[in-house]
């Protein structure tokens, strides 16, 4: 079941095309959005709104990167693997997160703050090597900086609970 | 020297919002067209320019406008698209232009929605974009409040809704009719051509696809003219274009240059050199999906015209560059391992030959390759050439490869003689 908010960002993404099923992609990310991923269950609540075969929108869903069909943890590091960042030192980035969080390429660390995950060209090659947290962009890594970055996502969970809780 | 496409840009302000963009002269090409030109007036005014497509092709922006039917018997459903799906690896000029002036893409797509009649437009933005798709969706509000969107603008007969479509990160997406397919809510797979979109695209209408760089050429050509415009550029090819240096350079960054720039005045002059301590070695001119150029092309002009005179593609204009400490094969496979993951998997050449070429690229890496590779290798780069796939992806990924395996011949068989990749990483 889709709830009423969720429905209703739904259907102002319809509005901007002649047949609703060209939104499916727009839904399947505000679906995302309040869950975290888009689960079986999900998935099938948006191919029933928007009249189409589950077959179908799961084939859409699993062609993009940026639809998880599986549990991410609160926050997706998503890492540059395309060929400016590699140059500039990729790996040696990815491996120190690695280390730091002691999780592997499309893992989530056990306390579900982070999940690991490659991502091709972000467009910021001038500022190399380059990852994604979330939303936010952070560039012109080194091995000093990336753990810092780690670590205000971590403080920044502290405030999140106080505000949940 | 004129810099029109940047000259509002300043990166650290943040973009103009609408009353200061007007203040600077934004929004006067779509007065001027609206009220005082054809819309065939404002398509001929762009053949006449000589802009070229800037999102790597360079085909002429004029003759793609012309080829969209007009008149009483065409579809009054027609479509404009911005592709803002920049994805091309190395290549970051639209980034620049999404964030630093939206409204200058805006006012581009008023004027190419006006030359061919499009009622709907939209920009399709990648999903990782985030602070363009924040600046954008503000700017368009801007716009439909003051009434350079939506119905009768500006008092005429003209009405445009605009609307950002957020993409979620597949490169194919790129590829127009392959986008066309995403925006319609389908898996994004190329299209068979003909028909081309500008006959039958988004939901079989006649469809224009342009670069977002293309299209914030479109107001300053309706404001200053062809001559000003073919002046702009310093060789055969007219206006000014973004281009971009990444790798270990001195100052890596875009510029906003005259058409025609050497790629030596880039490397040299506006990226610095390379670091201390590093050789240049190679470089790809405009994104992962060009040849592999050597110091024997370093003053070949930057431009569409100089570069296919001499058998090779200047692409998106922004170059990675090649150091002599860095594995050639090592880039060349994170280059093919890109493709292989992008190819959307429509057509087999591609598909499978990705795949095989990955393969092959990784046990020479490995020190596990076989003499007998270089040749299959090659055969490959031939097979996934033009003419063999729906799309371009595959003779992209064909272009580095084929041009890294004559100019790093010694390279590939030192990796495969000695069983060891020789450089550090």
């Amino acid at each position: 079941m889709l709830s009423t908010e969720e429905t209703h960002e739904i259907d102002l993404e319809i509005k901007k095309f002649p047949y609703k099923q060209s939104a499916c992609l727009e839904a399947l990310a505000i679906v995302q959005h309040h869950r975290g991923y888009v689960s079986n269950e999900a998935l099938k609540a948006v191919a029933q709104y928007l009249e189409m075969s589950e077959t179908e929108l799961d084939g859409i869903g699993t062609f993009y990167n940026l639809i998880y069909r599986k549990p991410v943890g609160e926050n997706v590091i998503r890492i540059c693997d395309s060929v400016s960042c590699w140059i500039l030192g990729y790996e040696k980035i990815k491996a120190k997160i690695k280390n730091e969080l002691g999780i592997d390429l499309g893992q989530t660390t056990p306390d579900n703050r982070f999940t690991l995950l490659p991502t091709q060209c972000l467009g910021t090659c001038d500022h190399a090597p380059a990852l994604m947290i979330g939303d936010d962009l952070h560039r012109d890594l080194d091995e000093n900086n990336v753990v810092q970055i780690l670590k205000s996502y971590q403080e920044k969970r502290v405030v999140k609970d106080t505000i949940d809780g | 020297m004129d810099k029109p496409l940047t000259k509002n840009i300043q990166l650290e302000r943040g973009p103009l919002n609408i009353d200061d963009y007007i203040k600077a002269g934004g929004y006067l090409s779509v007065q001027k067209a609206v009220k005082s030109m054809a819309p065939s007036e404002v398509t001929k005014t762009v053949l006449e320019s000589g802009l070229m497509g800037r999102g790597g092709a360079g085909v002429s922006t004029g003759f793609k406008m012309g080829a969209v039917p007009m008149g009483e018997h065409a579809s009054k459903i027609k479509y404009l698209i911005a592709n803002a799906d920049e994805m091309e690896p190395g290549t970051f000029k639209d980034r620049l232009l999404l964030e630093g002036d939206p409204h200058q893409l805006i006012e581009g797509m008023l004027i190419s929605a006006y030359a061919i009649g499009a009622t709907t437009a939209y920009i399709f933005l990648r999903g990782e974009y985030k602070l363009a798709q924040k600046r954008l969706e503000a700017s368009v509000a801007q716009a439909y409040a003051e009434n350079y969107l939506g119905q009768n603008i500006l008092g005429s007969n003209f009405s445009l809704n605009l609307y950002v479509h957020m993409s979620a990160g597949r490169y194919i997406c790129g590829e127009e009719t392959a986008l066309i397919n995403a925006l319609e809510g389908k898996r994004a797979t190329p299209r068979a051509k003909p028909p081309f979109p500008p006959i039958s695209g988004l939901w079989g209408k006649p469809t224009l696809v342009q670069n977002v760089e293309t299209l914030c050429n479109l107001p300053h050509i309706i404001n200053h003219g062809v001559p000003w415009y073919k002046a702009l550029g310093k060789g055969v090819d007219a206006g000014t274009k973004i281009y971009g240096v990444s790798g270990k350079v001195k100052r890596p960054g875009a510029w906003e240059l005259p058409m025609g720039t050497t790629a030596r005045e880039l490397l040299e002059v506006h990226a610095g050199g390379m670091k201390e301590g590093l050789q240049f070695k190679a470089l790809l001119p405009g994104g992962a999906s060009t040849d592999f150029w050597g110091s024997d092309r370093l003053d070949t002009p930057m431009d569409f015209s100089s570069t296919a005179k001499i058998g090779t593609r200047m692409g998106t204009g922004t170059m990675i560059v090649l150091d002599d400490k860095t594995c050639p094969i090592g880039m060349i496979l994170n280059l093919e391992r890109f493709f292989k993951q992008e190819s959307c998997g429509w057509c087999t050449p591609c598909r499978d030959g990705l795949s095989w070429i990955a393969e092959t690229l990784t046990a020479i890496e490995n020190g596990e390759g076989q003499t007998q590779d270089i040749s299959i290798l090659a055969r490959h780069a031939r097979l996934l050439g033009p003419g063999s796939t729906f799309c371009a992806l595959a003779p992209g990924a064909a272009s580095p490869l084929q041009t890294g395996l004559s100019r790093f011949k010694e390279e590939f068989e030192q990796h495969i003689l000695t069983k060891k990749c020789p450089y550090q990483h």
